[in-house]
């Protein structure tokens, strides 16, 4: 019984990674950059939701979604910022640029309210219950249940409306896209706006479940988020899903075993086996890659 | 025959700026504070070369280089510390060590590019982090206590070696053949360069340095922690190279120098240095993605055009 409550625990661990895995993911096939700031707005928007829920007394479900509308916002001015100019140079150029806004909002935050950490208010009960013999906190299935009714979301806006339709057009040939009369540009802003309101949505989630939040929490779950977005396959949206489930089952099962200290390396070694053997990920193919 | 009087001319200059740096510290002109800014300049400056040879020369973009730095820190410690050998040997050793780690983490992850290259390279340099945080015989994260060894003559000398060993090696056909991976690794192939082994090699001659580099450092502090190697040092190691130019050796000296100056001043204000080095970093890609320098080198201001045929650009 122990295991199943293990694997539950596990699955809403991974689904904190697989919300931001699926911004990196959606970001890597559109614009095929790494953004190494998507950790930093999942980190602002757990910042956010802190200071929604104790500074002004909002609801947790109200503070989940002013966190998202303000990533997203954040996401899209990134975007505007940073990622445009860079659409057509160098991958390495891009990918410094990612580092360097990456460091410039964390160390901005760090700036303006110091390093040190924040706990989070419990604005909801953690009760445990039994549910056939295994003891599952009520925080485990609210992760859970937001997590995936916002997935559910995703493959809505991404499979049946029109945006969802340009940016998996965009994905897929931008030139071509554009030549359809798809606005890219709008294309590639709305795919931040997405992938930033869900890291926004996994900080608020995070500081509910870790109760503890500083300026640079946003690194360690980011890799992680991205070797999740590897695992599943980058730029395919139920490969993050899935590849951040594992990821988290992975990390539960080894804090399990005894070796909780080794939990961050087996995600290294994870990514590096993957990176190896199948480049591709579980759902990729040799083809292209898509949104 | 005229390069090697170049060479020589070079080595005499820097031969006085030793001598110069030797006088001053031992007639205490300059104090320990200054001192020391001397030796992070030259473990600086050795980190940005060995990493200009990976990034700028072999266009392999690695941002593990912190992880090499652990190992040839911890090693060389081990060696002075625990075995009790001399400081020399300790470097050596270090470097050894770091290079076969080069050779460890460079054969399964240069298979990769550009990205990936990347990704795989800082979760190399994390779990050798890892591993070094749960080993108890170095002291897991509380750190190793090292005495404190190193002096200007080590420092400089061991940069001295580095910048000559790189900007020989990349001045061979061995430096022209991770050159030609750089611009078109398929052409490359194709004209019958062993792309992986020039690759592999230029990443194990990068960590070798970086591993001389980490001997020096961790003479230089009296703890050493695995902390302080972590993914923001390699940051740090990338923006020298990049600040530079990528492909520029002397850029890579350039900034070494300029940066460990502008990050003593800022010591006391770290979030700002990290804002203004996160903004340098960011405005440098957006408006000249090659660096300050480019590929071009400070010596090739002073040559005239007529003779031509050393440019790095092609």
């Amino acid at each position: 019984m122990e295991w199943i409550q293990q694997l539950i625990n596990g699955i809403s661990i991974g689904s904190i990674y697989a919300l931001i895995a699926l911004g990196y993911t959606m970001v890597y096939g559109i614009i095929k950059l790494i953004n190494f700031a998507h950790g930093d707005v999942f980190m602002v928007g757990a910042f956010i939701g802190f200071y929604a829920i104790a500074k002004w007394e909002m609801n947790f479900f109200a503070a989940l979604l002013l966190a998202m509308m303000l990533c997203a916002v954040f996401g899209v001015i990134i975007e505007r910022v940073a990622y445009k100019r860079l659409r057509n140079s160098t991958r390495i150029a891009a990918l410094i640029t990612a580092i360097g806004v990456s460091l410039l909002i964390e160390y901005t935050v760090v700036f303006f309210r110091g390093a040190q950490l924040e706990s989070y208010p419990k604005t909801i009960e953690n009760k445990t219950i039994t549910i056939l013999g295994a003891q599952i906190g009520t925080h485990s299935i609210l992760i859970l249940s937001v997590s995936i009714g916002l997935m559910i979301l995703l493959q809505f806006i991404v499979q049946k409306t029109k945006i969802g339709k340009a940016m998996r057009a965009v994905s897929h040939d931008a030139d071509a896209a554009r030549l359809m009369g798809i606005n890219v540009d709008n294309t590639i802003s709305a795919t931040f706006a997405i992938g930033s309101s869900l890291a926004g949505a996994a900080g608020v989630i995070f500081g509910l479940y870790y109760t503890k939040i500083d300026p640079f929490m946003g690194v360690i779950p980011g890799l992680k988020a991205f070797i999740a977005a590897v695992l599943g396959g980058i730029g395919i949206i139920p490969g993050a899903m899935v590849g951040g489930m594992l990821l988290g089952v992975v990390e539960t099962v080894v804090s399990a075993l005894g070796f909780s200290l080794w939990r961050d390396a087996a995600a290294f070694i994870i990514l590096i086996l993957i990176l190896v053997f199948k480049p591709e990920g579980i759902f990729g193919k040799n083809a292209r890659e898509k949104v | 025959m005229k390069k090697s009087k170049i060479f020589w001319g070079y080595l005499v200059l820097a031969l006085v700026i030793y001598g110069v740096g030797q006088a001053l510290i031992s007639m205490n002109v300059i104090d320990l504070y200054y001192q020391n800014m001397l030796i992070t300049m030259c473990i600086n400056l050795m980190l940005a070369v060995s990493l200009h040879l990976v990034i700028g020369i072999t266009g392999q973009f690695s941002i593990g280089h912190a992880g090499f730095l652990a190992v040839g820190a911890y090693v060389s410690a081990i060696v002075t510390m625990k075995l009790g050998m001399p400081f020399i040997v300790a470097i050596l050793a270090g470097a050894i060590v770091a290079m076969l780690a080069g050779l460890l983490v460079g054969i399964p992850t240069l298979r990769l590019k550009g990205d990936y290259l990347a990704i795989a390279t800082l979760g190399f340099a994390e779990i050798i982090r890892i591993v070094i945080l749960n080993i108890d015989y170095v002291g897991g994260a509380a750190g190793m206590q090292v005495s404190h060894m190193t002096t200007w003559t080590y420092a400089f000398f061991t940069a001295l070696i580095t910048v000559i060993v790189i900007s020989n090696f990349t001045k061979s056909r061995h430096g022209r053949a991770c050159i030609s991976i750089r611009e078109d690794e398929i052409a490359s192939d194709a004209m019958g360069i062993n792309t992986t082994y020039y690759k592999v090699a230029a990443f194990a001659i990068g960590a070798f340095f970086a591993g001389v580099a980490g001997a020096i450092f961790a003479h230089n502090t009296y703890i050493i922690q695995p902390a302080s190697f972590g993914f923001l040092k390699s940051f740090d190691i990338l923006i020298f190279v990049v600040l530079g130019g990528l492909g520029s050796l002397s850029g890579s000296v350039i900034s070494a120098i300029l940066l460990t100056f502008v990050s003593a001043y800022l010591a006391n204000f770290p979030e700002t240095r990290m804002i203004i080095y996160s903004l340098v970093l960011i405005l440098v890609m957006l408006y000249r993605p090659t660096g300050l320098m480019g590929t071009k080198e400070i010596t090739d201001l002073f040559k005239s055009k007529k003779k031509g045929g050393m440019t790095h650009d092609e």
